[in-house]
């Protein structure tokens, strides 16, 4: 425990200030280090839920961790960098599918972050001012982020069926509005398809974020703007978007993050072996590592991954705090 | 400046040792257990069972178990704690019991699993003299036996449940078409397909999105035309013309013949072919013994018969006689046991004549063992089918350590095509060459 907190200890003061400083007594240091006492099981904790695994899993990473070394993990030889050159030879067929799926995955993300945020800042803007049934027709809203992501998309599983589903039903069967009846869950509308189940489970989050936001605006700002002779569109553009800078900030970087990184929506919808046009990278790494049980270069593909959302993220937070100062 | 930087180092690698011991110990905690001389007695012990998912449900297995369970703690003392678990977590969980050595003592395993797990080490070897304290080789069917690790190795387990592939027909949509028994031949099985697919009925329904039901028949396919997925030395051959040709065959039923139900491209959760069949929507279905299931579904025994799978009309050059894989689950050991003998004597319990005709019979599967055949139940008409098919035409899966990765990408590939010819690509030889192709580089790479 003792030792765990050491890791805490702020960079220590420039000799000068040392030099100045009282000799540490018993009790000065016991009161000094009750802080860090206090924070170790919070340090331990994060060390073994989140530190400890990422790095045992870059260390996998430069391992050749096949079925033949599982019983004895640490005797696994080492592979140096040949996972990562395995993944990023893009003229082989798992490089080329790693990059396929790159690009599949990205488009996911953007157009359900898109789409989710636009959805979900239309909604909370509509119900900004209060009215009759607002509370409920809220809670209605959050239904799809309380349920269980299994149950979920299980449904929409069930009501993409060419010859059961729902959805073929109402626009072949009742509305005829094709003639051939279309696959959802294989061939290239399996794209829309987990998109569709994605926005529809991420635009709530999106909503309670947005709308938790607003409560923060206040409304003398709206009615000094209305009395300036601002119109709805105006006070939008002019009041709500600005405010809502910081919140959208984060949101669209956490769902981004969520999307990119998203495993139950494709495998409850496909299987373990999606359609090509719907094949993400989540999936990918979890057929290397547990279909295939090479799981050093199931690590190796998470590590990329790992690295492109760090820089992803990074550009992200640079970009935007460059945009405010800039505005400011 | 360095020295601080040292020292801190020095504190991050002790936290990483502190939290190192913390996780041990943990660990550690959880492993202790009584352990036993192998030469003590083993009344008293507890030893941890994972089923495999036999029944139509968890809760159906460990009623099924408990009586046979409860009648050998009675027996020789040794209690046993059941699990039973998924089949879509079982290997997982193999898997995870491996890496970390704190697992069951024994498990059942899919039979195509066999030389994978025996590639890890996890398994006790089951050696000559471990056979013979367990029971007699001879009393075990000499296929299921195969199908227990590569050749050349000691086996990793013992069979207990089998079975094999046959072909299911509905013997009122035959009478109706005028078709007066189940085909032998390929061709004569798609003439009777076409004339059975009419309005929303088809002549032969796929599990066609579900990977080891499209390995196994790519198997089955591939040997009879001759072809082999993987040379004498275990490197992959997808690309051969007979195996082209098999798969082609295959992805014909729904692409060329028109006899299967494009919508069956979706069907992926190894029930919704047998409940096509069962509901009369399709009037043929290739299948492992599906009685116990197809009564749950509503269908009567009378309304359907079971033929071998048919053979091409004439033989390709090399073709083998084979119509099925052999089927089954495996009873094995863990190698760290801390209950060898007991979980010995657990095994050859559970392959005993009398515990084989109990469990095969409520799951509607074959005995592995030849002395069980008495039992009348194994005697109908529908059994004897399994059972010459088991005892002729059937071969193990391709006994080597990447047999998973195989399911894997060979399954993918079907999938694929399927879902390419049901909605209407045309599947040409080169477009099966480069889908082959590519799940060969998978493979290799993977290994």
């Amino acid at each position: 425990m003792a030792l765990a907190a050491e890791t805490d200890r702020p960079p220590s003061p420039p000799p000068a200030a040392r030099a100045r400083r009282k000799p540490l007594t018993w009790s000065r240091a016991r009161h000094k280090a009750l802080p860090y006492l206090l924070l170790a099981p919070a340090v331990c904790f994060e060390l073994l839920v989140h530190i400890v695994p990422m790095l045992v899993g870059i260390w996998i990473s430069f391992k050749q961790l096949t079925v033949f070394f599982i019983r004895n993990w640490s005797s696994a030889p080492d592979a140096g960098l040949a996972n990562y050159r395995l993944a990023l030879k893009f003229n082989s067929a798992i490089g080329q599918q790693l990059l396929h799926s790159f690009y599949v995955t990205l488009g996911y993300t953007v157009l359900v972050v898109a789409i989710s945020w636009f959805l979900g800042t239309g909604a909370s803007v509509l119900m900004q001012n209060p009215f009759r049934g607002r509370g409920t027709l809220r809670t209605y809203f959050l239904i799809p982020y309380a349920l269980p992501a299994y149950t979920a998309t299980i449904t929409w599983e069930f009501m993409f069926q060419r010859d059961h589903g729902a959805v073929n039903q109402i626009i072949v069967r009742d509305l005829h509005l094709t003639s051939h009846v279309p696959f959802w869950l294989i061939g290239g509308n399996s794209f829309a398809a987990l998109v569709i189940t994605a926005v529809w489970r991420t635009w709530p989050f999106a909503f309670l974020v947005v709308t938790a936001g607003m409560q923060s605006i206040p409304t003398d700002l709206y009615e000094a703007a209305a009395v300036d002779g601002a119109g709805v569109w105006q006070g939008i553009r002019k009041i709500t978007m600005p405010s809502l800078r910081p919140v959208n900030q984060v949101l669209v970087l956490v769902l981004f993050l969520w999307n990119f990184n998203d495993f139950s929506t494709p495998f409850v919808l496909f299987g373990n072996v999606p359609p090509q046009q719907a094949d993400l990278l989540s999936l990918q790494i979890y057929d290397t590592s547990f279909q295939t049980w090479n799981f050093g270069s199931g690590s190796a593909m998470s590590v990329l991954l790992l690295l492109f959302l760090l820089i992803v993220t990074a550009g992200y937070l640079v970009a935007t705090r460059r945009a405010r100062s800039a505005d400011a | 400046m360095h020295k601080t930087a040292r020292h801190h180092r020095f504190a991050a690698l002790a936290a990483v040792i502190a939290a190192a011991l913390a996780l041990s110990s943990c660990s550690s905690s959880s492993g202790g257990g009584g352990s036993s001389s192998p030469t003590g007695s083993i009344s008293g012990q507890t030893i941890t069972y994972w089923a495999s998912d036999q029944g139509s449900s968890i809760a159906d297995d460990v009623q099924v178990l408990t009586p046979e369970l409860n009648a050998f703690t009675k027996q020789t003392g040794v209690k046993v704690d059941l699990q039973v678990i998924g089949w879509n977590d079982l290997l997982n969980r193999i898997l995870a019991a491996t890496a970390s050595g704190q697992g069951p003592d024994v498990v059942n395993i899919g039979n195509t699993w066999s030389a994978s797990l025996q590639a890890t080490g996890a398994f006790l070897p089951i050696t000559s003299q471990i056979m013979s304290q367990i029971g007699d080789t001879g009393r075990f069917l000499p296929g299921a036996l195969a199908a227990t690790g590569a050749a050349g190795k000691p086996p990793v387990g013992v069979p207990i449940y089998s079975t094999a592939y046959g072909l299911y027909y509905n013997k009122v949509e035959f009478a109706a078409a005028g078709i007066t028994s189940a085909p032998t031949t390929w061709e004569q099985l798609i003439a009777d397909g076409q004339k059975l697919t009419h309005g929303s009925q088809w002549g032969l329904t796929l599990e066609a999105a579900q990977t080891p039901e499209n390995a196994h028949a790519a198997f089955v396919f591939s040997e009879q035309q001759g072809g082999s997925w993987f040379d004498s030395s275990g490197n992959p051959t997808f690309t051969t013309p007979a195996n082209v040709a098999a798969i082609k065959e295959l992805v014909g039923f729904m692409g060329t013949d028109k006899i299967t139900n494009p919508s069956d491209a979706e069907n992926s959760n190894g029930t919704e072919a047998l409940q096509e069949f069962a509901s009369g929507k399709a009037a043929m279905l290739m299948w492992q013994p599906a009685g116990a299931n197809l009564a749950k579904y509503g269908m009567q025994s009378s309304a359907y018969g079971v033929a071998p799978l048919p053979f091409p009309a004439t033989a390709p050059a090399g073709a083998q006689h084979i119509d099925s894989m052999v089927g089954g689950i495996n009873l094995s050991v863990f190698a760290n046991t801390k209950h060898e003998a007991a979980a010995l004597a657990f095994v050859k319990f559970m392959t005993s004549q009398q515990t084989e005709i109990s469990l095969n019979k409520t799951y509607g599967s074959l005995p592995s063992v030849t002395d069980a055949y008495t039992d009348p139940a194994f005697q109908t008409a529908d059994d004897k089918v399994f059972q010459n098919v088991l005892a002729s035409s059937a071969t193990a899966m391709p006994e080597i350590a990447q047999e998973s990765q195989f399911e894997t990408v060979i399954g993918a590939a079907l999938k694929t095509l399927y879902a390419d010819a049901a909605s209407g690509t045309a599947i040409t030889d080169s477009l099966i060459q480069s889908t082959l192709n590519s799940a060969q580089q998978q493979m290799a790479a993977g290994g």
